[in-house]
């Protein structure tokens, strides 16, 4: 009842969608429909999980008075205060929902993604001070990519933007082919691990 | 006036995460927890309109289909993950999304194999089809390890090594470049839309 019945749900499906994938037919469509219909009704309880997650995490700092915790208030108040102004005057142009996306939400998390830049750069020079040749060659290619990208590798000479385009054309489409060749193969492997129940760690442990 | 609050605060925010530059400080972690939330609830109302409404709400209240009050008995099934004695029942719903991987079997086989592998037997007719060629097949090879990397073998793969240190510069300089035009975006907002120094 604990583990089996879900093994059996999941090892049940994946059969008959090997099947829905193999044998076209109106009983296979109306099964996947089916699924799809049922899938869709499941997983808008998948978020109240996420919050429930958030609550617990972030009440029990408050509550312990935890190192820190007055952040934790500062988390659950924005979500309380998110989610009424969504529910409470619409998600339209021109409410305090989307005033929070564009003026808080999203300068932020641009923000974040751009403070990468910085520490992708000094990870690079801590990683690849060509210390080998393939460090070199792996750094040569990154400075001739970045460069072919931006107007002044055109400007100090054209062999620039079309060596980059050459990197990018067929070096790096042979090396993403056979990484790409390498992730099907153990994605089909471990698909198969599921849908045979020999991989089982997604249900987690008693 | 709202434009200029509603600036100012994008600017505050901006230059709170940024001071993580310099070193962790309590205006970045306002921020960080800030963003955290915000982006929680900017979530909650939107699966509230474009999931539960359209899925659940609508079919079985508006128009009659109680067979998804199931499924929808099963979703609820997810907040026992948090009880002691019942959060195997979190595994059904679980279970019930997992079915998927039936398709993905074959799916996968057929995108990410047989296609790639179609589109690689092509004709050898010049330099840049052979590279790709030999590179694909190098990286293959480096990567099946029933059968130890050494003479002949071990230098064909190593071959491949090199095909990828290409592939991962190249990769690696597309997301710099992706990363720095983030950060010019925010330089430009600070400076141009908020100080007026930039046209």
């Amino acid at each position: 009842m604990k583990r089996q019945i879900p093994l059996i749900i999941v090892i049940g499906l994946g059969f008959l969608f090997v099947a829905h994938t193999f044998i076209p037919s109106k009983t296979s469509v109306d099964f996947y429909d089916w699924w799809v219909s049922w899938s869709k009704a499941i997983s808008p309880f998948a978020v109240v999980l996420g919050i429930l997650s958030l609550f617990m995490v972030h009440g029990t700092k408050i509550q312990r008075k935890a190192p820190n915790w007055q952040y934790s208030v500062v988390t659950l108040l924005a979500l309380v205060v998110t989610a009424f102004s969504g529910f409470a005057w619409g998600t339209n142009e021109g409410t305090p929902f989307l005033w929070l996306f564009a003026n808080v939400q999203m300068p932020m998390s641009a923000t974040m993604f751009s403070l990468l830049a910085f520490y992708i750069a000094s990870a690079a020079y801590k990683a690849f001070r060509a210390k080998s040749p393939q460090a070199t060659v792996l750094l040569l290619a990154a400075f001739i990519v970045m460069m072919g990208q931006v107007p002044i590798g055109a400007a100090i000479s054209k062999w620039i933007p079309e060596t980059a385009q050459w990197i990018l054309n067929v070096p790096n489409l042979a090396a993403k082919r056979g990484i790409a060749t390498g992730v099907g193969l153990g994605m089909t492997a471990t698909s198969l691990k599921i849908l045979l129940g020999i991989e089982r760690t997604y249900l987690g442990s008693d | 006036m709202l434009e200029f609050i509603s600036n100012l605060v994008a600017v505050l925010l901006t230059l709170f995460i940024f001071s993580f530059l310099y070193k962790d400080n309590p205006f970045y972690r306002f921020a960080e927890h800030l963003l955290v939330g915000v982006s929680m609830g900017y979530a909650i109302p939107l699966v509230y309109i474009n999931a539960f409404i359209p899925f659940v709400y609508r079919p079985i209240f508006l128009e009659g289909n109680f067979w998804l009050i199931i499924p929808s008995c099963i979703g609820i099934l997810y907040i026992f993950r948090f009880t002691r004695n019942l959060s195997w029942l979190s595994r059904y719903p679980i279970a019930f999304g997992m079915g998927i991987v039936g398709m993905g079997v074959p799916m996968s086989m057929h995108s990410s194999v047989l296609v790639q592998m179609r589109n690689a037997m092509l004709p050898i007719d010049n330099i840049n089809t052979l590279l790709i060629f030999i590179g694909t097949v190098s990286i293959l090879l480096y990567f099946y390890f029933s059968k130890p990397h050494k003479g002949l073998y071990g230098k064909f793969t190593n071959i491949g090594i090199w095909f990828m240190m290409v592939g991962f510069g190249a990769s690696f300089g597309y997301t710099v470049m992706a990363r720095i035009s983030l950060l010019i975006g925010r330089v430009q907002f600070i400076l141009g839309d908020f100080l007026g120094l930039i046209k």
